[in-house]
């Protein structure tokens, strides 16, 4: 892990341009070891794009990526997950014809894992049926067992959670994990997430879901038309009138 | 259809039992333990004993025998491509290189088919690998097009070019010892094959390739190199399928354009279809039924090509699961009938 106050994550004037849109104009920010950074902002402003540059789905057009001091930028999506950076998708995208816990071998039979969790994961049906419940598939129930494509979208969602977790990654990206989500289901996951900041983990989620966001993380961004308009703690985004008035058109409580 | 009074309906049972624990251990009966192995034993038993047959059987016989175990060769090929998510309407384009590779290392080299066929064998899957791992990333009907259009991309190259004996052909191969050889290589081959390919999809390296089809997005996002899984299946799949052609090639003493004719890739794909993809026993099953069938319609030409054209359009449209899985169904469950019973409100 790279030292303290050393960046994890240092992302610089980046930029990708769709034709002439430029769906992530100049956005830089870094992220230090056990940071949490919720990024905000309307539809189509750019936030899934940002992900998909720095997790190397796409190729940006212009600047930087670093990861633990390393230039990762256009780097290929296997070899991101190699060095500790995974994510989910907001669509999820299981493997709709495999059973729930063998989407969950995968990723622990991935390089990475044999790698770091070789040992830990002992046998890899075991280890994802175990990975499963932490992000709160009910004990001894069938519904693992099932084939991804019969199960209901908050547990998709929870699955895509499951994925990450199973690669002992450094930094995590979680792409919009709220939507779709109950109030109790997000309830569930939300000291999950706090016991992966606990353990430092480093986290970097999209979200729409401000309220719930706001409760897992210490810093806001918030992009729009790709461009980054704020940042700063939640209560400093959220205090910007004309952040309010962008994003929402109306007035937001924050639970202090 | 019932007679009044006793209304019955049929009752099915499946005897497949799904179970998924370290604690619980099943005690089957013989009798269950019957049911479960014979079929497979009595087939391999079947396979292993009809070269002892010798010429009682005739060389007619004999000789469908081993194209149907070259064609189920081709076709299991076909079936860990499918695995993948990689649907190819060129296997030819394996049996070619294999078969030219073989003839090569004999004419060439003067290696006997004991080593020229391993080696061809070697050399054609890896011939095939580098040939198609730039055209990897591309998917469904893409790729289906591209395997369709090497073999005779090759089959030119070699007409124009007058290399590897041109339309001559290269002749005077070193044959393989006699006909029981012949039959015991290729049957040994496809069951190999058959038995290697469904152990390899039901660990969890095979695992990630039915993932690879299902969405490769999320492999690459679970840090697998997507393109790397791919090439791997191209040449696992592409060993027996190269073993075939040079097993054919040492055969019949010669090599030549043929090597690369569409009927090496319309009957596995047919056979396939036909006994179902995906279980690797379907394909075999498929060349069984395919194989004779077109033996013995050779008289027709090429209007056979129409009966495996209707074939595909039948079984794709009214057992898409192919024969294979249908039995094995069927196979494993009874039914009986009970009576119904009468509902408290009379309806």
């Amino acid at each position: 892990m790279a030292a303290e106050g050393e960046p994890l994550l240092r992302v610089r004037g980046l930029e990708k341009a769709f034709g002439k849109v430029l769906a992530v104009n100049d956005v830089s920010f870094d992220l230090r070891p056990g940071d949490a950074l919720g990024v905000i902002g309307p539809n189509g402003s750019g936030k899934s794009t940002l992900i998909n540059l720095v997790t190397g789905f796409v190729k940006p057009t212009a600047g930087t990526v670093e990861f633990k001091g390393k230039d990762i930028t256009g780097i290929a999506p296997h070899r991101a997950v190699g060095l500790g950076i995974a994510r989910s998708f907001q669509m999820a995208r299981p493997f709709y014809n495999l059973p729930v816990y063998k989407n969950v071998v995968i990723p622990v039979y991935s390089p990475r894992s044999r790698k770091h969790m070789g040992a830990e994961f002992g046998d890899r049906d075991e280890a994802a049926v175990h990975l499963l419940e932490d992000v709160g598939f009910e004990r001894d129930s069938p519904v693992p067992y099932k084939k991804a494509g019969e199960l209901p979208h908050g547990y998709l969602k929870r699955l895509e959670l499951a994925r990450c977790l199973a690669l002992d990654p450094d930094l995590i990206i979680l792409d919009e994990l709220f939507s779709g989500m109950s109030m109790s289901e997000i309830a569930g996951i939300l000291p999950l997430l706090e016991k992966l900041r606990a353990a430092g983990k480093t986290l970097l989620m999209v979200e729409h879901r401000l309220r719930e966001l706001f409760r897992v993380v210490d810093s806001v961004l918030m992009l729009q038309f790709g461009r980054k308009v704020a940042a700063g703690t939640p209560q400093e985004v959220m205090a910007m009138p004309e952040v309010a008035e962008a994003y929402l058109g109306a007035e937001v409580k924050v639970d202090a | 259809m019932s007679s009044p009074g006793r209304a019955t309906r049929r009752e099915r049972i499946d005897r497949g039992i799904k179970v998924r624990s370290d604690e619980i251990f099943v005690l089957a009966s013989a009798r269950d333990l019957a049911w479960v192995l014979l079929p497979r034993a009595l087939a391999v038993a079947a396979l292993l004993l009809f070269p002892l047959l010798g010429a009682r059987v005739g060389p007619y016989w004999q000789t469908v025998m081993i194209n149907t175990m070259v064609i189920a060769l081709l076709a299991l090929s076909w079936d860990l491509l499918a695995s993948v998510g990689l649907i190819s309407l060129g296997q030819s384009l394996f049996f070619g290189l294999g078969g030219y590779v073989a003839g090569a290392l004999d004419s060439f080299a003067g290696l006997g088919p004991l080593w020229s066929i391993p080696l061809a064998t070697l050399l054609g899957a890896a011939l095939a690998t580098l040939v198609l791992y730039p055209l990897l990333r591309l998917r469904g009907v893409y790729f289906g097009l591209i395997t369709f259009a090497l073999p005779l991309l090759f089959m030119r190259l070699i007409e124009t070019t007058g290399a590897l004996g041109g339309t001559e052909g290269v002749s005077g191969l070193t044959p393989l010892p006699n006909r029981t050889v012949e039959i015991y290589l290729v049957t040994a081959a496809a069951l190999l094959t058959a038995f290697a390919f469904r152990r390899l999809i039901a660990t969890d390296y095979g695992l990630v390739f039915h993932a690879v089809r299902d969405n490769e997005r999320s492999v690459m996002a679970a840090g697998f190199d997507v393109q790397r899984v791919k090439a791997q299946a191209v040449f696992l799949a592409a060993l027996p399928a190269a073993f075939a052609g040079a097993f054919v090639t040492h055969r019949y003493q010669f090599v030549g354009m043929t090597a690369f004719a569409m009927e090496y890739s319309t009957l596995p794909l047919t056979a396939a279809v036909v006994g179902g993809p995906g279980s690797f026993l379907g394909p075999v099953v498929g060349s069984f039924i395919l194989v004779p069938l077109s033996e013995a319609m050779r008289e027709f030409g090429s209007l056979r090509v129409v009966l495996y054209s209707l074939m595909l359009l039948v079984f794709t449209v009214g057992l898409p699961e192919g024969i294979f899985r249908f039995v094995a169904r069927k196979y494993g469950q009874f039914e009986r009938r009970v009576a119904i019973e009468e509902a408290p409100d009379g309806r």
